[in-house]
């Protein structure tokens, strides 16, 4: 084919969940043997892109997408992925979709093996057909081959190391006889550094018999030096296309997290107005953390070591899954933790939800529905609950305090206040916390907090999910709580623009320890490089902690 | 009309059915030379004999550990404390008081075993619970034979060990608590006001437990643990004193049911306690992790009711005997309706 001719192109593709827009106008090209490299921050629209692409039954569910898909040149609109992949486009998945207990040849053949004929198949019909091993094997091995690595074509899935499940899947991808794109979903995150740059070399190999690859990844370094072309995608709209040689992570992390101008002006303004807070660095601790980790799933963390001063807001910012989450749920003794944490002076004991709480710490957690709420109680329940429990407010001893009965009335008046407060709206304190929206179930989680008056107060994604009214209002809440009563927060977030525009320093979390800690007031690009892990060679910007 | 189907969509079509079923029979009693006045007393006396047994299941539900199949349990510790009163010589109310004393000392050990069991099968509890109510049962029906009573009334008459299927309670506390303060209208009309006041006593408590601290975190760590153990609840421990108070409530609701039915049913006579009891409270409205005490009132009522009202209308329309066939079948086809319907708490 012709090099001119794109094999994909994509011409303005929108696309909005619920009247949420997550895509708008993308457009860009992918030529036969091209590498492009797909980079943005987590909710940027990678993902939804590429479901649209590999036409996800998820996106005609929720009404289509706009724009046109040309590939091969004929426009295309996938109705399933089945579709997609006969007409040659692979997807390797960033989760394994493999079957543990099969061989390697077995899955990369998976639906596809080939057949022994028979007397007996002639008779009923393929389906009692026996399989041929022995040209199974050989075809598996040539896609193999093709990969440019060893793997044996017997092996059971369960068996192999990471990096060859990882090639298994590639294999599959490329076995189809017409495959001409591959698109790789953060191929390299589960790879070592040297399985990583065997993958790498693949793939460039993969690229000069003429497949057109899309890469996505958050390892930037990675997509320097694979890629061809780099297009970045941020907040649903492609912000740049352009040659990755001669570019540097520095200037994608930038463009990744960069916002317009007026926005930055104007959170710089904010961070201005904040900065008299802020600069009192003479502040006494109230937080220490030491060698903290925590066993979270997804959200691991090894050797934290951070200090939190009383009464400013501390934010801690990452990628998902790179441990920022593990940090609160650690120290609030929901997931298994160990290293030493230290509130006022004294230590605070780990492993156990009470003791936390009983120190005068509080967490809305992000598991809104799961950890949050008592989704079948009234508001009332879901707000007074723990300060009830831990601090024996809204309950009336009787006969003399052998008893402690519950006080509905006094339970029902703190809901009224919140409600007021927070503008939880909802038809009075006894409505069931299941049945109000996002926005109104995260007043009520923060709400719950609140009645608890905590000397620290950990919230983690406090806007995820919800609208951005409803982001304001929690986030102003927060600020207001943080002025009024001194309350040290401690905010979670993976939204950087959020945390900038809140904190007054921010610690960022990268592979499971502290990459650095910056004011807020620190430039975007150097948020973005600490975010990707940055070339550790490089000057690392007010690094604290780590290893 | 809008107000109309709030009113079906929250007390439940089956259940509006199954009350206007029951109704039906009443109504239909007369006509088919049923003695309606007999029948309301006896499902009355029914209601009075079977409500704390339905009124055990509700700590369980309440801290999640879902129905408590294992109500067996509580009913052999109810079974150890009647005999072991009868064989000590106690009669009439002292009898009784005595029964009830000795059956919550063993609830309480067997409950405490209970409890540390289904703390280690979280999400398996039901049918654990089911299991250990028929090995229970098993075991006892052993036990039965072995221990040794000596009273007469309650050994085999050959033999002179072991203990008999069946042992009346007349002489002892039989209708103790049926005959207090009983208000008899007519020759047929009883109102069991002895019982029917236990019953309520006991709900009462239960009321009150529920508003107390304690019964709050009960209730939240069956809404949602996680929420609970967040909240710094002892998620372990308020599950272990919900299963210690359902199955020493399942021994004080034998011993109520023994005064009234007469007799002490051993061996194998505890494996038909449970089911029955959460029938009642799945007819009731309770779901499998939040139950009220309107469930447990309006389900002992329609299940008692439904129970007592159909054998005795169908025999008279089809004057043949077959009241046992059809308690059996209506009883298990509740059981069955009741246990498809768990998901959904009706108000």
């Amino acid at each position: 084919m012709d090099s001119a001719e794109p094999i994909l192109s994509l011409k303005g593709i929108g696309k909005s969940f619920y009247g949420n827009r997550v895509l708008a106008d993308v457009s860009f090209d992918v030529g036969a043997g091209e590498i492009i490299g797909l980079v943005g921050e987590n909710g940027a629209g990678k993902s939804t892109l590429m479901k649209i692409l590999f036409g996800m039954p998820v996106i005609s569910e929720t009404g289509g997408f706009e724009g046109s898909i040309f590939f091969n040149g004929k426009e295309a609109r996938f109705k399933t992925p089945f579709d997609a992949l006969d007409a040659g486009i692979g997807m390797v998945h960033q989760e394994f979709s493999l079957i543990p207990g099969f061989t390697t040849t077995e899955n990369i053949l998976l639906n596809r093996e080939s057949l022994n004929s028979s007397v007996l198949v002639d008779i009923f019909g393929p389906r009692i057909s026996t399989l041929d091993r022995a040209t199974m094997e050989s075809r598996a091995k040539s896609a193999i081959d093709k990969l440019g690595v060893t793997l044996d074509p017997n092996m059971l899935i369960k068996e192999m190391p990471v990096g060859h499940k990882q090639f298994t899947e590639i294999a599959r991808e490329l076995c189809r006889e017409n495959v001409k794109l591959i698109v790789l979903d953060e191929p390299t995150a589960v790879l070592t550094e040297s399985e990583a740059e065997v993958l790498l070399s693949t793939l460039r190999l993969l690229a000069s018999e003429g497949i057109a690859i899309i890469f996505i990844s958050h390892r930037l370094r990675e997509v320097v030096e694979l890629c061809d072309r780099v297009v970045v995608l941020r907040d649903g709209h492609k912000i740049e296309d352009f040659p990755a040689k001669g570019s540097s992570t520095k200037q994608i992390a930038s463009l990744m997290v960069g916002r317009s101008m007026e926005a930055q002006a104007k959170i710089d303004a904010a961070s201005a107005a904040r900065s008299t807070q802020s600069e009192s660095d003479a502040r006494e601790t109230i937080l220490s953390i030491e060698n903290l980790w925590v066993d979270m799933p997804g959200e691991t963390v090894r050797n934290v070591n951070l200090s939190v001063k009383k009464g400013e807001i501390f934010g801690i910012g990452g990628l998902a899954g790179q441990g920022k989450l593990g940090i609160p749920n650690g120290i609030m003794g929901l997931s298994p933790a160990g290293g030493s944490v230290i509130l006022n002076g004294t230590p605070v004991p780990l492993n156990a939800p009470r003791a936390a709480l009983e120190r005068n710490m509080a967490f809305v957690s992000e598991d809104r529905r799961g950890v949050g709420l008592l989704l079948d109680e009234g508001i009332d329940w879901n707000i007074a609950f723990t300060a009830m429990q831990v601090q024996n407010k809204f309950l009336k001893p009787i006969l003399g305090g052998l008893f402690l009965w519950r006080s509905d009335a006094a339970m029902s008046n703190l809901a009224e206040e919140y409600i007021k407060l927070l503008e939880i709206k909802c038809t009075g304190p006894g409505q069931r916390a299941g049945n109000l929206s996002g926005g109104n179930q995260q007043k009520v989680c923060l709400a719950k907090a609140f009645a608890l008056r905590p000397d620290v107060l950990f919230v983690s994604e406090p806007t995820r999910g919800i609208d951005i009214g409803a982001k304001h209002l929690v986030l102003d809440t927060l600020k207001k709580y943080n002025s009024e009563y001194g309350t040290t927060i401690v905010m979670v977030s993976s939204e950087l623009e959020e945390l900038r525009s809140v904190c007054d320093r921010i610690a960022i979390v990268y592979e499971g320890r502290i990459e650095g800690i910056l004011p807020h007031t620190a430039p975007i690009e150097d948020f973005g490089i600490l975010m990707a892990g940055a070339d550790r060679d490089e000057a690392p910007v007010a690094l604290v902690g780590g290893n | 009309m809008d107000s109309m189907k709030r009113f079906v969509a929250d007390f439940g079509l089956p259940r509006i059915i199954i009350t206007l079923y029951l109704f039906a029979l009443f109504f239909a009693a007369p006509f088919v030379g049923v003695n309606l006045p007999a029948s309301i007393s006896d499902t009355m006396i029914r209601i009075g004999m079977n409500g704390i047994m339905v009124l055990a299941l509700v700590p369980m539900i309440q801290s999640g550990c879902g129905l408590n199949f294992g109500l067996s349990l509580g009913v052999i510790a109810g079974l150890l404390g009647a005999t072991i009163s009868i064989e000590m010589g106690y009669v009439g109310a002292w009898g009784f008081v005595a029964a009830i004393l000795i059956s919550q000392a063993f609830g309480a050990v067997f409950g405490y075993g209970y409890g540390k069991l289904l703390n280690r099968v979280k999400g398996g509890e039901m049918m654990i619970a089911t299991y250990v109510g028929f090995s229970s049962v098993m075991i006892m029906s052993i036990a039965w034979l072995i221990l040794p009573f000596k009273d007469p009334t309650m050994i085999w008459g050959y033999g002179g060990t072991g203990l008999r299927t069946t042992i009346s309670v007349e002489g002892f506390w039989r209708h103790i608590l049926d005959d207090f303060l009983v208000i008899q209208i007519g020759e047929n009309f009883k109102f069991p006001t002895g019982a029917i006041l236990v019953f309520a006593a006991m709900s009462f408590l239960i009321w009150v437990f529920f508003h107390l601290k304690i019964g709050t975190a009960i209730t939240a760590v069956g809404s949602n643990p996680t929420y609970a153990r967040a909240s710094g609840i002892n998620i372990d421990r308020m599950r272990f004193v919900s299963v210690m108070m359902s199955t020493m409530l399942g021994a004080l609701g034998i011993i109520v049911f023994q005064q009234s039915f007469g007799f002490i049913q051993l061996y194998e006579g505890p494996l038909y306690m449970a089911f029955p009891a959460v029938a009642a409270i799945l007819i009731g409205g309770a779901g499998v992790n939040k139950a009220t005490l309107t469930n447990v009132f309006i389900g002992a009522a329609l299940y008692q009711g439904i129970l007592t009202m159909t054998p005795s209308i169908f025999n008279a329309v089809l004057k043949v005997d077959m009241s046992d066939v059809i308690r059996i079948i209506v009883s298990n086809g509740m059981i069955l309706y009741a246990l498809t319907r768990k998901t959904k708490v009706a108000k």
